[in-house]
């Protein structure tokens, strides 16, 4: 018997009985039932049973564990950093210029990601405008072709082993040292550039442009005047496309339309006269426009100065060339010549006859130029042969691709394997700088701190609005490193500014930055670089003896998009995939060719036709063929920009690469040649058209158009409107109608859309397309003609041919003539979006209810519900419908062109409040709902209405020339309200009102400051 | 009862007996099939397999893998779609209709008319199904409680209608069609020798004894079936005209549709009965049947349907002038004169001109010429289809956006998929079911026997029947009416 213990735990212990302690080691009372269960004896309840349980259970279990959903981690701030509220975009004033235009920007960011970039209305050089090119910038930043790290010989390498080694090297560099980049216009980067050339004494910092205005330069000295489109009522362009490419096509774009306005306030415009080889988005816009040779450009500016100032004769003889003498005459002062040139006679005839019509002071500002271009061709050239002379000890390439952009390519890929040491400080490893040893990748801009000047006097900042995503440096701080100072690029930025804002610094350093603007100059004193000008008279006597060129001329233009293939751009399928303005092609270059000489019988050149140019350097590449309306006589035309290499997968292999077939002679790089030879290869290429009937069909319901004259006449005859048959006579066709009219008791959003300030620059294309993740799709798709756009612009072209030939040639023939455009045709843009109709033909037909009427008159398509019959879109008139023919995010196909949907990296753009559609449903524009959904929020929590002015659609944001208006039709305070009213029966309209749609968009009809009216 | 001429010409040629009918008739079912029927079978069976790898790639990477683009929005799919429903409008206008007029002749062709009506209809749902961007969401278009909130259907579209109008036409048919297979089956079942074959029809034929209780039902159900149908031979294809009329496009908006849609269903679906009959006729030895009679009255039909047609054809260029509507008048010059003229053309020459061959005698009668006649109409009667979808949306209001449409082969395959899946279900259906109504056959055989006069001449395999002389046609005055034999 055991003794009873002194301590128990309870009192069965204490008991301590022997069923107690038969157990006391057990900790289980009994054993489970499953071993009774599984015994082998047949008497065991229910084993079937029970096996059926448990492998129920188990396959059930298995099952379970097998299918996992994909895991996608959204992490939460631990810190929530201050200002970054998830679901809150912030705004970030900065800009962008990266060699072509400048633009003042504001980076909408979500979370830390910039998504995008919309124009700065307190800029005083682009106002709220912003170019396609400056929005696309923002996927760059994402580009998976980016450079990640920094590089030697191709291979990743330490940073400091970088600077070790390129420090070394510098310091021991024999010969030269270049620095060689597009034109640079932040005062602190040239400031930069001038510490590193004062460590290295031997620096020479070389600035040359891919698309070269050295001409320009030379021919006022050394600067870019400063134009002024507004003040001008006539405007003369040889061959200047200042819409679309030329200088600072947003500013311009913006001056320009200030005074082609037109309303019952104003019923006056300027005249815009353009002499032009091919059709640019400048000459489509043009009241008067002249198809010259390019060789004959000289000779009209020739004539020009001679109509001016009296006596002197030119080869040049032309009707409209003799009433743009009048005008001119008859506008001293009050006018603009300017010419894209880049023949310095041309261009110091032009200043001539500036100076002689009065502009300088009015027009044309001398006194505080524009920075926009500085690029030297002259000393460029020098530097590369001095390159392949074996003079230069080190070159680094600073945002420049010569190896590629520059004519003289080829001798640029031999200097840089002369040159003892290359370094690249581009973005990526391009043509370029896969040739330099070593590769220090900059930032993205919007991952830097910068400023711009880009007009004397005009200042802005750009800040970084992201960390930086790679190993990259800002090419300045690698700079300064070099140089021997350890100050961060933004101290330096900020000490650089000291000067110039003053007072209180902090305080309006802070304004600065906000406002991404400010006023003051950190440029010293022009110094005119570049050589002297030459006289007048020689730039007339050197025009007079130019030799007559008779055979085929070529001449390089820059596309409105890609533009002359800088950084990044190349390789931004939202730019390649934007329409050119005036051909609607995408993705790669073309031979624009004028119809005349396609038809020939010698050439007989189909579009597509791939044909084999040579020019007089005896350069050759192969190229299909566009028939391009308006393309001068015996000449034709290929964009610049295209035939990359090495910019990326998006970009490499579209188009030819045409800048050999560029002259580096005279000391400048002449975007104009001589052809030997075009010859037909055989081969055909379609080319990627989004448009590809070009004329109106005299259907002036869908566009329409009057002059001047006529509108300042009778403004109330200028716009025709529709009227149906009934019994009771003719009748507005909104008065006869089988649907229920909706009631608008709170907003009723519309548009009003002027084709008169529209100058079809495609801003609002891209702009639309980042808003609402709009997929890209790719070249064959575009020839299959599914691209995506919920925005397009409608190109046409007039006819020599119209309706009024019925009686005498027949309809039949009449309507197959008038499919035909005019050789030098006039053409009118018109943006096509959903008309958000209050009748609309898509919502009646749609089986699922997928698309439906709005409280507030918007046709809204709920992505969710729709099954995919297509049936909205085939009875869309307006064909704004986009079906999702494939899963543009995930199908391999697309992997290439819409790459950003397929990675993490490249998700970070899409913007967040807009849903990525899936395959098989349609889509189309929102009149973007969710900045709509916003404004009214904000309003709310404030306890009021929305202001107008508060819900601005991506499209009208970004539109430069603010064609694009919009708000709310119930709000007597509104614009759109207002202007509605205003053009009531004067120039409002809607697009085929006859089949009583009742859209939400007014069109404003063109109005054309041309003699003869071409409407038929 | 009712009374026939005595100089009517009798439905069956070659004196058959009412055992012969059945022997007749029952001869492929019980039979091992033959090989041209299995020749035939793998040649649509491929093609089905075709239909089933073009179906694959087009659920599996999407529509965009068909020719469609951003202004043509429906091509191939839906001219298929009309396609085949028109085919099958002559089914159930020959067993509805025709039993409403009493027009016997009908007896020996309505079975496979019938089945054709339901595998047309079968090949047409597919394509509202498979055209959808996300068709695994179909039955969204159908109006069920559910639990999305008040989501309903829109019951303005005229998809809607036709998601209706389909699904009550083809559970029409089946009914109607199946109603009339059960004698027959329960013949079949009778003559069974295998156990498999004896226990499948007898399921088929859902235990009828024919009794004379079964016959007056029967009877019954076939006149309430026929005279559902009826309307049904109006309306379907009245809907589906209405999917294109009341939209917007300048050449769908139009208020003749209804009209010429149902006639041109039942020109089409004559053309498609005519080449199955001329067919299985040959195939199945089935021509005392399917006389030359039957071939003709088929196509003086077809001549009427296609005359109709094309006084619509005429008609819409009349209205597009008269309406001086300016995009109405465009679209009806660009469809005969624009990119798409061949198109235009092929479908008047095909419907409108071809079928007015059938004015003279010879060719109404001559089997070969009756047969490439019915494959130029379905021809002609595609055509119509694309005209009326492609080349009206191709080119409507806003010149910007005109486009041309060009099939792939996903396009083509389906197309050609569908065809292989009729045939495949026609083959089947061939083999395995009645092609003929033997139970009414035969009382148009018995009206032939009680009241004809004595049988003279005939068939090669069939001996001369002699029948008694009805009292007041004399036995002395035997008339051949096989003349045409």
């Amino acid at each position: 018997m055991q003794e009873s213990p002194k301590y128990w735990k309870g009192i069965e212990e204490l008991e301590n009985s022997p069923e107690f302690v038969k157990n006391a080691l057990t900790e289980f009372a009994d054993f489970l039932p499953v071993k009774e269960t599984y015994g082998s004896s047949d008497e065991s309840v229910a084993p079937r049973r029970d096996f059926l349980k448990l492998m129920g259970f188990g396959i059930a279990a298995a099952t379970l564990a097998s299918c996992q959903t994909p895991i996608k981690k959204a992490i939460p701030y631990l810190n929530k950093p201050e200002e970054v509220d998830p679901g809150i975009a912030n705004f970030y004033a900065s800009s962008y210029f990266n060699g072509t235009d400048y633009n003042s920007i504001l980076v909408k960011t979500r979370e830390g990601r910039p998504i995008k970039l919309e124009g700065n209305p307190g800029s005083p050089i682009t106002g709220g405008g912003l170019s396609a090119r400056a929005q696309a910038s923002v996927l760059s930043l994402y580009d998976g072709g980016r450079l990640q790290h920094f590089t030697i010989k191709g291979q990743k390498a330490e940073t400091a082993r970088v600077d070790q080694e390129i420090r070394t090297k510098l310091a021991g560099a024999t010969g030269r040292i270049a620095i060689v980049s597009p034109t640079i216009i932040s005062p602190t980067t040239k400031k930069v550039i001038a510490e590193f050339a004062a460590r290295y004494p031997n620096t020479e910092h070389v600035m040359y442009d891919a698309n070269s205005s050295s001409a320009l330069l030379r021919a006022n000295g050394g600067v870019v005047p400063a134009y002024d489109f507004s003040k001008a009522d006539v405007i003369v362009s040889l061959g200047a496309d200042f819409l679309g490419t030329w200088l600072s096509p947003i500013e311009y774009a913006r001056q320009y339309i200030t005074n082609r306005k037109v309303s019952s306030d104003k019923r006056t415009m300027s005249r815009h006269f353009q002499f032009e080889p091919t059709m640019s988005l400048t000459g489509a816009n043009a009241d008067v426009r002249v198809a010259v040779k390019p060789s004959e450009m000289g000779a009209v500016a020739a004539a020009l100065y001679n109509g001016i100032v009296g006596g002197g004769s030119s080869s040049f003889k032309n009707e409209q060339l003799n009433k743009a003498v009048a005008e001119l005459k008859a506008h001293r002062g009050r006018s603009l010549v300017v010419s894209g040139s880049n023949d310095v006679a041309v261009q110091t005839v032009v200043t001539a006859i500036n100076q002689a019509l009065g502009n300088v002071g009015t027009t044309v500002d001398t006194d505080n130029p524009s920075f926009v271009r500085q690029g030297d061709d002259a000393r460029f050239l020098r530097l590369v042969n001095d390159m392949n002379a074996g003079t230069v000890g080190a070159v680094i390439f600073y945002h420049a691709n010569p190896a590629y952009n520059h004519p003289l390519a080829d001798k640029v890929r031999s200097g840089i394997a002369k040159v003892p040491m290359s370094i690249s400080l581009n973005d990526r490893l391009d043509e370029t700088g896969s040739l330099c040893y070593y590769a220090c990748p900059d930032h993205n801009f919007l991952e830097s701190w910068n400023d711009y000047e880009p007009r004397r006097g005009a200042l802005s900042l750009a800040q970084p609005t992201i960390s930086p995503l790679f190993a990259t440096r800002q090419a300045q701080d690698s700079l300064l490193k070099w140089a021997g100072n350890q100050q961060s690029y933004y101290n330096y930025l900020r000490a650089n500014w000291r000067g110039v804002l003053g007072g209180n610094f902090q305080a309006n350093w802070d304004k600065a930055v906000h406002d991404g603007v400010a006023v003051g100059s950190l440029t010293p004193a022009v110094q005119p670089q570049l050589g002297s000008t030459i006289t007048i008279d020689q730039a007339l006597s050197k025009i007079a003896s130019a030799p007559k060129q008779t055979g085929i001329e070529l001449s390089l233009y820059e596309k409105v998009g890609v533009g002359p293939g800088y950084g990044a751009d190349a390789n931004n399928p939202w730019l390649q995939e934007l329409p050119d303005p005036v051909s609607k092609a995408t993705w790669g270059n073309y031979l624009a060719v004028p119809r005349t000489m396609a038809v020939a019988a010698e050439n007989k050149w189909e579009q597509g036709d791939v044909v084999r140019i040579t020019t007089a350097n005896g350069q050759s590449v192969e190229l299909p063929i566009l028939i391009q309306p308006g393309q001068a006589q015996g000449s034709v035309s290929v964009a610049i920009g295209y035939g990359r290499e090495k910019a990326g997968r998006v970009g490499d292999k579209l188009g030819a690469n045409v800048y050999p077939l560029a002259v580096a002679a005279d000391n400048a790089i002449s975007y104009v040649t001589s052809v030997t030879k075009i010859e037909k290869t055989g081969a055909n290429s379609q080319i990627a058209q989004t448009q590809t009937h070009h004329t109106i069909m005299d259907r002036k319901p869908v566009v329409q158009e009057a002059t001047l004259d006529e509108y300042a006449k009778n403004p109330k005859k200028v716009t025709e409107y529709d009227k149906v048959a009934t019994p009771e006579g003719l009748e507005d066709p909104r008065k006869v109608s089988l649907w229920q009219d909706y009631e608008y008791k709170n907003h009723h959003w519309g548009m009003v859309i002027d084709l008169n300030s529209c100058i079809g620059c495609g801003s609002c294309v891209i702009g639309c397309q980042i808003e609402n993740n709009v997929a890209v799709v790719g070249k064959q798709e575009v020839i299959n003609r599914r691209e995506m756009h919920w925005l397009r612009i409608d190109r046409y072209y007039s006819s020599d041919h119209h309706k009024d030939e019925f009686e005498t040639e027949g309809k039949l023939a009449t309507y197959r003539a008038m499919e035909d455009p005019s050789d030098n045709p006039s053409v009118i843009f018109q943006p096509m979006l959903c008309q958000h109709c209050n009748h609309a033909p898509c919502e009646t037909v749609c089986p699922v209810l997928a698309t439906t009427h709005s409280s507030e008159g918007l046709n809204q398509m709920t992505y969710n519900r729709c099954v995919g019959t297509r049936y909205c879109a085939n009875n869309c008139p307006y064909k704004v419908r986009r079906f999702n023919w494939f899963s543009y995010y995930s199908n391999e196909k697309f992997e290439t062109v819409n790459g950003h949907m397929f990675t993490d990296l490249g998700r970070m753009v899409l913007n967040p409040d807009v849903t990525v559609r899936a395959r098989g449903v349609m889509e189309k524009c929102s009149f973007c709902v969710q900045r709509i959904q916003l404004a009214k929020l904000e309003a709310k929590k404030q306890k009021r209405r929305p202001k107008d002015g508060e819900v601005v659609t991506a499209c009208a944001q970004s539109c430069p020339t603010q064609a694009i208006v919009f708000g709310d039709l119930l709000d007597p305070e509104s614009q759109v309200h207002k202007i509605t009213q205003r053009e009531h029966g004067e120039r409002g309209f809607h697009v085929i009102d006859s089949i009583n749609t009742q859209s939400n968009i007014t069109y404003l009809t063109k109005i054309r400051n041309t003699e003869e009216s071409r409407n038929a | 009862m009712q009374h026939v001429s005595a100089v009517r010409e009798p439905l069956v040629t070659g004196g058959k007996t009412y055992h012969d009918v059945t022997q007749d008739v029952c001869r492929q079912v019980e039979a091992k099939p033959n090989v041209r029927w299995m020749a035939a079978l793998s040649v649509a069976l491929f093609l089905f397999g075709v239909f089933l790898y073009s179906v694959y790639r087009t659920l599996w990477y999407g529509i965009g893998e068909w020719g469609l683009n951003k202004t043509v929005g429906w091509a191939w799919d839906i001219t298929n779609f009309v396609w085949w429903v028109g085919i099958g409008h002559a089914g159930t206008l020959i067993s509805a209709v025709l039993l409403l007029f009493r027009q016997k002749w009908r007896t020996s062709i309505n079975r496979a008319a019938e089945a054709m009506t339901i595998f047309a209809v079968i090949c047409a749902a597919m394509f509202p199904v498979l055209h959808m961007g996300r068709p695994w969401l179909a039955f969204w278009v159908l109006p069920f409680q559910n639990t999305f909130g008040s989501l309903w259907v829109n019951f303005n579209s005229p998809l809607l209608w036709d998601v209706f109008a389909i699904s009550t036409y083809f559970s029409v048919s089946l009914v109607f069609w199946y109603t009339g297979l059960i004698p027959d089956f329960a013949t079949i079942r009778d003559r069974a020798k295998g156990p498999i074959a004896r226990r499948a029809y007898a399921l088929l034929s859902f235990g009828w004894t024919g009794s004379a209780k079964h016959w007056s039902r029967y009877e019954t159900v076939s006149l309430i079936l026929a005279g559902v149908s009826t309307p049904l031979v109006l309306s379907v294809h009245t809907i589906v005209s209405m999917d294109f009329a009341t939209s917007v496009v300048p050449g769908w908006h139009t208020t003749i549709f209804p009209p010429y849609f149902v006639a041109g269903a039942i020109f089409s679906g004559f053309a498609m009965v005519l080449t199955l009959m001329l067919i299985t006729r040959v195939v199945f030895k089935l021509e005392d049947y399917i006389t030359l009679e039957h071939i003709a009255l088929m196509n003086k039909i077809m001549m009427i349907t296609g005359s109709i047609v094309g006084v619509a054809y005429i008609t819409e260029f009349f209205i597009a002038w008269y309406s001086q509507v300016e995009f109405e008048q465009y679209a009806f010059i660009n469809r005969a004169t624009g990119p798409y003229w061949w198109a235009y053309w092929s479908m008047m020459t095909c419907n409108v001109i071809t079928p007015q061959l059938v004015w003279i005698r010879k060719v109404r009668y001559s089997i070969p010429l009756t047969f490439l006649l019915s494959i130029i109409v379905n021809i002609g009667m595609w055509f119509e289809r694309f005209v009326i979808i492609v080349t009206s949306l191709h080119r409507d209001y806003l010149p910007s956006s005109w486009a041309m449409f060009s099939p792939t082969r996903i396009d083509v395959g389906i197309y050609l998929g569908t065809i292989g899946l009729f045939f495949t279900l026609f083959l089947l259906f061939a083999k395995f079911f009645p092609v003929i109504n033997m139970a009414e056959v035969k009382s148009v055989l018995k009206y032939g026997v009680d009241n004809g006069p004595t049988y003279v001449g005939g068939h090669d395999h069939h001996a001369p029947v002699q029948h008694a002389a009805t009292p007041g046609v004399p036995a002395s005055a035997p008339v051949n009416y096989n003349k045409h034999d």
